[in-house]
């Protein structure tokens, strides 16, 4: 995959981010400069309280930064409210957690049409089941499926509405190796047939093979970025 | 403190909205038991010491006239204890500022003040003086109906002649703490009826009975038998024209007000009890939630060596906690509010002074009645708390576990957004929890169908009885009977359109060993102000031969269509005989009998003899008309229909809308109640589908149409539900409530559906906003971080 250096779909400029917590403040991000190019696969990788999912969230407009600015395309979000943040995510981003948070009375099938029924130029959402090797277990519902289908439902229900970018926080955390293995199948899948913006976040640096960059983190600040010319495949991946 | 004490303050703190809900609910059915028992203990003791200090009598008899030394044969029979001879006589009075005649019942009072029967209580005032017969002491209700005070005088037609009374007193009787006049106006017109008490010198020179006496009240010993007492007072009265001697069963007053403090004992039972319900089905669904969430600290405590009795106690003093702050509302409010709400009763059931005092043994019982609903409430959550084996409980609760259910298997759900979806699954996979919800909800519906239902009962009530069943302007009573010829007298006078003559005779009915007291009305066949109506609503016309009865009347002496009844009169000729029931009628009021004047003629042996008349008057010259009748000695009284329905209307309006405007606080209460706290609930139990939904980028008005669908589902199917509870309700208050005096019909309006539908809507919503306000503070990041 061909990296397009000259258009970054985010960039991050100088982010902070303090939270409070009860009577200490915590500093979870220190001046972060970051830039996400189109279509490119980046895992984010450091310790627990490195300050990752913070900066996944400030992406993503689940949450503001104390400082900084952060540009999607050329639009500022930092800047926007509450409900032009819930319209960003409901347009151009999708989220994966790592425990799923599918909804349990709905089944598959309808988790995904959850979403495709509120985007604008969604695909089908059998298609996404296809796409995430599920359209077999369509008609089920959360409780009959194992860890490993769920995050992958959770995936398809993040790709239905064609975001432009995906954002995954611990896909594989909640995972044994081979479901983790083949959840970073799909991962890769979707990022190399749809040309999706993808970010994932892990602990696990075996992960950071499957990269086209890595951008590694401690205490909240970025200690390095570094461009991965021997991308692996997910199969060829051990830890 | 210990910390688990602490802990059962802080959780407390943190549920104060769901605290609160049940705080209120729990205060409403505390305040309502309290005061309601109180206005029941309050009248009893009232109706108890008045009957004492004043020597309320036990048996009474009417006659024509007996002579003083009759007395002294009725204080013999045994069993009586005392004796009082009086002259009462109904007759027409002229009040200063009222158009219309009224009736004052002038009833005679020794000369000299001393201790008798049905003794009289001077609220303001004094006694007459001796040696002045124009001195008399009148009714409370009536000198306030019409503004007269002390030194102001009435005039009354007294055996033909105008006299000029001077109103000395205003006083109070155990006869008429409900003050009505008698058979056919049982509602009270305190404007046009009203009772005089005036020395029995004056009275007896009037009427011609000196040395005599035309009324009897006797006093019983304690081993008295009362039925043999009336048998043997009957058998001396006879030759007296006596109308047959009858018990405090039969004194009007007395039995209007048992009747209300019989179904004040019922009420004060019943509705509390609902409310009560309704508390315990709070705290069920809000503890049983409350368990569910705390399962991994129930399993810690456990670990620890917490025992399941520790565990068990520290969930019960949350429910304690819970309703004692509702309990010691109720209390002392109901206290408070069982005040004015007893003070209501003032405008019908007048008494000298009402005792209303705190009754530790109410506050008692109110106390065991809430800890026993908080205790019912709690049992569920409780015991699913210290069976908890403390291995499971640390491992998460099951996922939910989700099945196709009864709407796929129907198909509906091709038709809905998977929002609706997950809103329709959410109460299929909880049915029990669902129709709780909804059973609570119907509850707060009925009790509004329940408090309206008197406004409708009553109008129908009085547009029956009063539009359709009577439909004379005015009806006049003679003071005897008259030839049938007085009929065009009055049918001569100004404004009298039409009048139609009647013959109401007393009469005694038996069937078997059933026997009541009523009178026979016989009417004009061809008549029009007087209609026979069925079951059906028909009008009948009357049979030429038999008697009439009203459908309630024929129940009572278990007779039908076809049967005989003896008839026994109690006036002139005193004959027996027998008499076919040729058709039975519906009645709202009284227990009336009816014939066809000739045959009742024919019965009696006697010529064309009337009573009174009924009569339909020009509106315009009806003030002539009443100024003529007022000054006619022969008339005895005239009831004005649209008057009596006007006293009635504005005397039941005020303590209707009292008890109907509580109940739709309560019932307002109730449903914010349940509405509230099912939101509630279901925004904790699944906000992290709410953040989920959040995160993928639904609006906050989108997910609340998740969260608050299903409680507005739940409030529609309530409200269908609610209407039926209301509906059986009130069939049970009609029930409980029928009386020979008169019937509760069971109509409810669509007014009324409709009253309850619109408040209930209205809680619901602004409960629903107070939940949907929540929505905001809804933390995406936290919920998404955590394990299911």
């Amino acid at each position: 995959m061909t990296v397009d250096q000259a258009s970054p779909v985010f960039r991050a400029r100088s982010i902070s981010k303090v939270y409070r917590m009860g009577e200490v403040d915590v500093t979870a991000l220190r001046g972060v400069d970051l830039d996400l190019y189109a279509g490119e696969l980046a895992v984010f990788l450091g310790a627990s309280g490195s300050g990752k999912s913070t900066l996944l969230n400030i992406l993503g407009g689940l949450d503001v930064p104390s400082g900084g600015k952060v540009y999607y395309r050329e639009r500022e979000i930092t800047g926007a409210d509450e409900s032009e943040r819930t319209g960003f995510r409901r347009k151009s981003v999708g989220f994966v957690f790592q425990f799923y948070n599918l909804i349990p009375s709905l089944t598959a099938l309808e988790n995904v049409e959850l979403v495709t029924e509120i985007a604008g130029e969604p695909m089908p959402a059998e298609e996404a089941l296809r796409l995430v090797g599920l359209e077999s277990r369509m008609h089920h519902f959360p409780a009959q499926m194992s860890g490993g289908e769920q995050q992958r439902v959770a995936i398809a229900r993040a790709i239905a509405k064609r975001p432009e970018v995906l954002l995954c926080d611990e896909p594989t955390g909640a995972l044994d190796y081979a479901t983790g293995k083949r959840v970073l199948e799909v991962i890769e899948k979707v990022n190399s047939t749809l040309g999706t913006t993808t970010a994932v976040i892990t602990h696990n640096a075996a992960i950071a093979d499957m990269a086209d960059r890595v951008i590694r983190l401690r205490s909240g600040e970025i200690i390095d970025v570094y461009a991965n010319p021997t991308k692996k495949r997910p199969d060829e991946l051990s830890w | 403190m210990t910390i688990l004490n602490r802990k059962v303050f802080r959780e407390l703190a943190r549920m104060r909205g769901q605290v609160i809900a049940i705080t209120l609910v729990m205060a409403c059915g505390i305040m309502l038991y309290v005061s309601s028992r109180h206005t029941y203990i309050s009248l009893l003791k009232s109706q108890e010491s008045y009957y004492a200090t004043y020597r309320f009598a036990d048996v009474f008899a009417g006659m024509k006239r007996a002579p003083a030394s009759t007395a002294e044969e009725i204080a013999r029979i045994p069993g009586v204890s005392r004796v009082r001879t009086r002259i009462v006589m109904d007759v027409n009075l002229d009040v200063p500022g009222l158009d219309e005649p009224a009736t004052g019942r002038l009833v005679s009072m020794p000369e000299r003040r001393r201790q008798v029967l049905n003794d009289v209580a001077i609220q303001r005032g004094r006694y007459p003086a001796i040696g002045r017969p124009e001195e008399v002491i009148i009714s409370e209700a009536f000198a306030v109906a019409n503004g007269l005070v002390p030194d102001d005088w009435i005039g009354a037609v007294i055996n033909g002649r105008q006299k000029a009374l001077r109103v000395v007193g205003i006083g109070l009787s155990p006869e008429y703490v409900y003050e009505v006049q008698g058979t056919g106006s049982i509602f009270p017109d305190n404007l046009r009826f009203g009772v005089i008490w005036m020395a029995r010198d004056a009275l007896g020179a009037a009427f011609d009975m000196e040395g005599g006496f035309n009324d009897l009240s006797v006093a019983l010993s304690s081993e008295a038998r009362e039925r043999d007492v009336i048998d043997r007072m009957d058998l001396v009265l006879e030759p007296y024209g006596s109308t047959g001697a009858y018990g405090r069963d039969g004194q009007i007053s007395h039995r209007f007000l048992m009747d209300e403090i019989i179904g004040l004992s019922v009420s004060s039972n019943f509705t509390p009890a609902v409310f009560l319900g309704i508390a315990a089905l709070l705290l069920h669904i809000v503890f049983s939630r409350m368990v569910r969430a705390q399962r991994d600290q129930i399993a810690i405590m456990k670990a620890f060596g917490y025992n399941n009795l520790t565990i068990g106690w520290h969930y019960l003093k949350f429910a304690f906690l819970a309703i004692s702050g509702g309990t010691l509302l109720g209390i002392v409010g109901g206290f408070l509010i069982g005040r004015p709400l007893t003070a209501l009763y003032q405008d019908y059931y007048r008494f000298p002074d009402l005792v209303y005092e705190l009754n530790f043994e109410v506050i008692a019982l109110a106390a065991i009645i809430s800890v026993s609903a908080a205790f019912l409430g709690t049992l569920h959550a409780l015991r699913s708390a210290m069976s908890l084996p403390p291995a499971e409980a640390m491992r998460p609760d099951a996922p939910a576990h989700f099945r196709p259910l009864s709407m796929e298997r129907l198909g509906v759900h091709q038709m809905l957004s998977p929002v609706w979806r997950m809103i329709f699954r959410n109460m299929e996979r909880k049915p029990v929890k669902t129709l709780l919800s909804a059973f609570g909800i119907a509850m707060a519906v009925a009790i509004l169908v329940m408090g309206r239902f008197t406004f409708d009962s009553i109008e129908y009530l009085i547009d029956y009885q009063f539009r359709t069943v009577q439909r004379d302007d005015a009806a006049v009573v003679f003071a005897g009977p008259r030839p049938a010829r007085a009929r065009f007298e009055l049918s001569h006078l100004p404004g009298v359109v039409r009048s139609e003559p009647y013959r109401a005779v007393p009469v005694r009915l038996r069937s078997g060993h059933r026997m009541k007291q009523t009178a026979i009305n016989g009417l004009d066949p061809a008549g029009e102000l007087r209609q026979l109506i069925d079951r059906d609503g028909q009008t009948q016309s009357m049979p030429p031969e038999g008697v009439v009865l009203t459908r309630t009347l024929a129940d009572l002496l278990a007779v039908r269509e076809g049967d005989m009844v003896a008839v026994e009169v109690l006036e002139g000729s005193r004959m027996q005989g027998r008499l076919p029931v040729s058709l039975l009628v519906d009645e709202l009021i009284g227990i009336s009998a009816y014939m066809d004047n000739r045959a009742l003629n024919r019965f009696l042996g006697e010529g064309s003899t009337i009573s009174g008349a009924y009569l339909s008057v020009d509106p315009l010259r009806a003030d002539a008309l009443y100024a003529t009748l007022k000054e006619t000695p022969a008339v005895a009284g005239v009831a004005v229909r649209e008057a009596v329905i006007r006293g009635f209307e504005d005397s039941i309006a005020e303590s209707t809308s009292a008890t109907t405007f509580t109940l739709t606080v309560f019932a307002c209460i109730i449903a914010c109640g349940m509405v509230y706290n099912g939101a509630r609930i279901a925004l904790e139990e699944r906000n992290r589908e709410m953040a989920s939904l959040r995160v993928l980028g639904f609006t906050e008005r989108e997910i609340s149409v998740v969260l608050l669908g299903e409680q507005a589902i739940v409030t529609l199917l309530a409200i269908p539900i609610g209407f039926l509870i209301g509906w059986g309700l009130c069939y049970l208050a009609v029930n409980a409530t029928a009386q020979e005096l008169y019937r509760m019909p069971l109509v409810i309006t669509g007014k009324t559906y409709a009253f309850a539908f619109l408040v209930v809507s209205a809680a619901a919503v602004v409960s629903a906003y107070a939940v949907h306000r929540q929505l905001r503070h809804l933390d995406m990041i936290g919920v998404l971080k955590i394990q299911e």
